[in-house]
């Protein structure tokens, strides 16, 4: 056990980098710059049950320190993710892999979760009940605590694997999401995902992304998202993973001394394709500066 | 792909809003005609894809327009600035084809990428002709550089004040061609695309997360299925596409 390790789930992490689903694709795009095996782990892309194109037009839009996104959950589908994605990952990843679930129906997030848990390679299971950008599912399912319950307590039901509830931002008690989360069986809280936003182009005077709103992340977020960590690690006996935002080594410890047990990393990747190798690489000599021995030590620091 | 740091030698004017940078650095001598660069520009969270107009040993030279906040801060850069660069991104020309005559369509900025292209078809023996598409005299460049390479070379604006009056599709008429490259703006590559009956490739533009497939930010649909503009594009064959709207 090094000085970076943390506990996951009962799953030992070498280190607390985790790159966050939706930007980091299913990990072939990164392993072609580095080695994956450096990672504590990786949350792959959010995957349905059934294959998705996704959202028409414009996706992507600029913001200061961020960016939106409205991709509204572009992937193969859980069939192909396991016959195709995960086979190849297998060829180039030792250790477990962290799969993030989606769905529009209750029935669709079990079925979804079912089979990702059946799988070796995953050791977690991130149900994203969070995504901004998709109608009649997704964040529906995490801005209300019964229904986050509902469907916690329903993934719980068919899955061994530790199952991680992935919260939005875009609600006015966190805390009691979470909690309701917790009362559901859940073993982890991931939190944030992206800010519900929008950008209009002042030329046309028409949104710049055509489904109108997406999901604000980078720097822009991260004090909101350890102000949200913060709390629901206050309030929960669950482990939080913090992200949003998290771009270098100095946000991961003060995302753990926020109450992070892990630390995901989601958009700095897509402008700074090494920036995880890098983190993992600069952690140590932070940890000397700050005196800190065992990065698990901090966790919870401020509270 | 790879990241590295290019030092700028020249950042000139060319044209109305265009300009040419001419980058140092090395580990170029994997880029292909057709592929991007990915700059990261301080301030600005997103990183600029352009597309490679020329590589020539540890010298890569692109061409812009100064439109948007990111290129208009690109413009003000002074040689010795070092940027912080994707490179190899994109699929690239395949200039395995067999056909010998060989027509490149330029529109615009759309013309930059024709460039590297033309030395590599001349490298590999074909018969290049070159056209050229503008709005106006003004927005003119890279004429007198085509025909420096030998290559026939036909300009086009639409205000008729250079060169043949009309669009680039209006000349396709005296060229004897059998292939054809293109990049421009989407109205001119669905025109191109019309107006030829052989085969070909055309590049294409969409606003970009990461540039390097991550994100599916730039995802279109295809007849052979989704494919990323960054990754499995930009250029696509003609019988490939699928067009919108």
């Amino acid at each position: 056990m090094g000085r970076l390790s943390v506990n996951l789930c009962g799953i030992e992490l070498d280190n607390p980098i985790i790159p966050a689903s939706g930007t980091y694709g299913y990990g072939k795009e990164f392993a072609d710059l580095y080695d994956l095996n450096i990672l504590g782990t990786f949350s792959f892309k959010g995957t349905t049950l059934n294959p998705r194109f996704g959202n028409e037009g414009v996706r992507i839009a600029e913001t200061p320190s961020g960016m939106l996104n409205a991709v509204g959950l572009q992937n193969p589908g859980v069939e192909k993710v396991i016959n195709e994605e995960l086979v190849n990952l297998k060829k180039i990843f030792n250790k477990k892999v962290m799969a993030n679930v989606c769905g529009f129906s209750k029935e669709e997030y079990v079925e979804c979760a079912r089979r990702l848990d059946e799988q070796d390679i995953v050791g977690w299971l991130e149900i994203n009940i969070s995504c901004p950008n998709v109608h009649g599912g997704g964040m529906s399912f995490g801005t209300n605590p019964d229904m986050a319950y509902e469907v916690t307590k329903a993934v719980k039901e068919v899955c061994k694997k530790p199952v991680i509830i992935k919260l939005s931002p875009n609600v006015t008690n966190i805390v009691e999401i979470a909690k309701a989360c917790e009362r559901g069986g859940a073993d982890a809280i991931s939190l944030i995902n992206t800010v519900l936003s929008m950008r209009i182009n002042i030329k046309t005077g028409k949104p710049i992304i055509k489904n109108v709103t997406g999901g604000l992340s980078g720097p822009a977020i991260f004090p909101l998202a350890v102000r949200m960590v913060y709390d629901v690690s206050r309030n929960v006996n669950i482990p939080v993973i913090g992200l949003g935002g998290v771009s270098k080594a100095e946000d991961v410890i003060e995302m753990m001394m926020a109450g992070a047990t892990a630390v995901e990393i989601g958009a700095a990747n897509l402008v700074d394709p090494y920036v995880c190798k890098d983190i993992i690489e600069r952690l140590p000599s932070l940890m000397d500066e700050l005196k800190i021995e065992k990065l698990s030590d901090i966790i919870g620091k401020a509270h | 792909m790879k990241q590295v740091v290019l030092t700028i030698k020249e950042n000139v004017k060319i044209a109305k809003d265009v300009y040419k940078m001419r980058l140092l650095g090395d580990s170029l001598e994997n880029i292909k005609a057709g592929q991007f660069v990915n700059i990261k520009l301080k301030e600005l969270y997103l990183r600029r894809p352009i597309s490679v107009c020329e590589v020539d040993g540890n010298e890569l030279t692109i061409i812009y327009k100064a439109v948007g906040e990111g290129t208009k801060y690109l413009s003000t850069l002074r040689e010795n600035h070092k940027l912080d660069v994707l490179i190899e991104l994109g699929n690239g020309y395949d200039l395995s084809f067999t056909q010998n005559k060989v027509v490149l369509i330029g529109g615009g900025v759309g013309v930059p990428p024709m460039y590297e292209a033309c030395k590599q078809l001349l490298k590999l023996n074909k018969e290049v002709t070159v056209v050229l598409g503008f709005n106006t005299k003004d927005e003119i460049f890279y004429e007198e550089e085509f025909k420096n390479l030998g290559v026939k070379t036909l300009v086009t604006t639409a205000d008729g004040s250079y060169g043949h009056k009309g669009f680039v599709t209006d000349v396709l008429d005296e060229v004897d061609f059998e292939y054809f490259i293109t990049c421009g703006p989407e109205p001119m590559l669905k025109a191109v695309y019309k107006k030829t009956t052989v085969d070909g490739q055309m590049s294409f533009e969409r606003r970009m997360g990461c540039g390097f497939g991550a994100c599916m930010g730039c995802s279109c649909k295809t007849i052979t299925g989704y494919k990323r503009i960054c990754k499995e594009g930009p250029v696509m064959r003609k019988d490939e596409i699928l067009w919108e709207g």
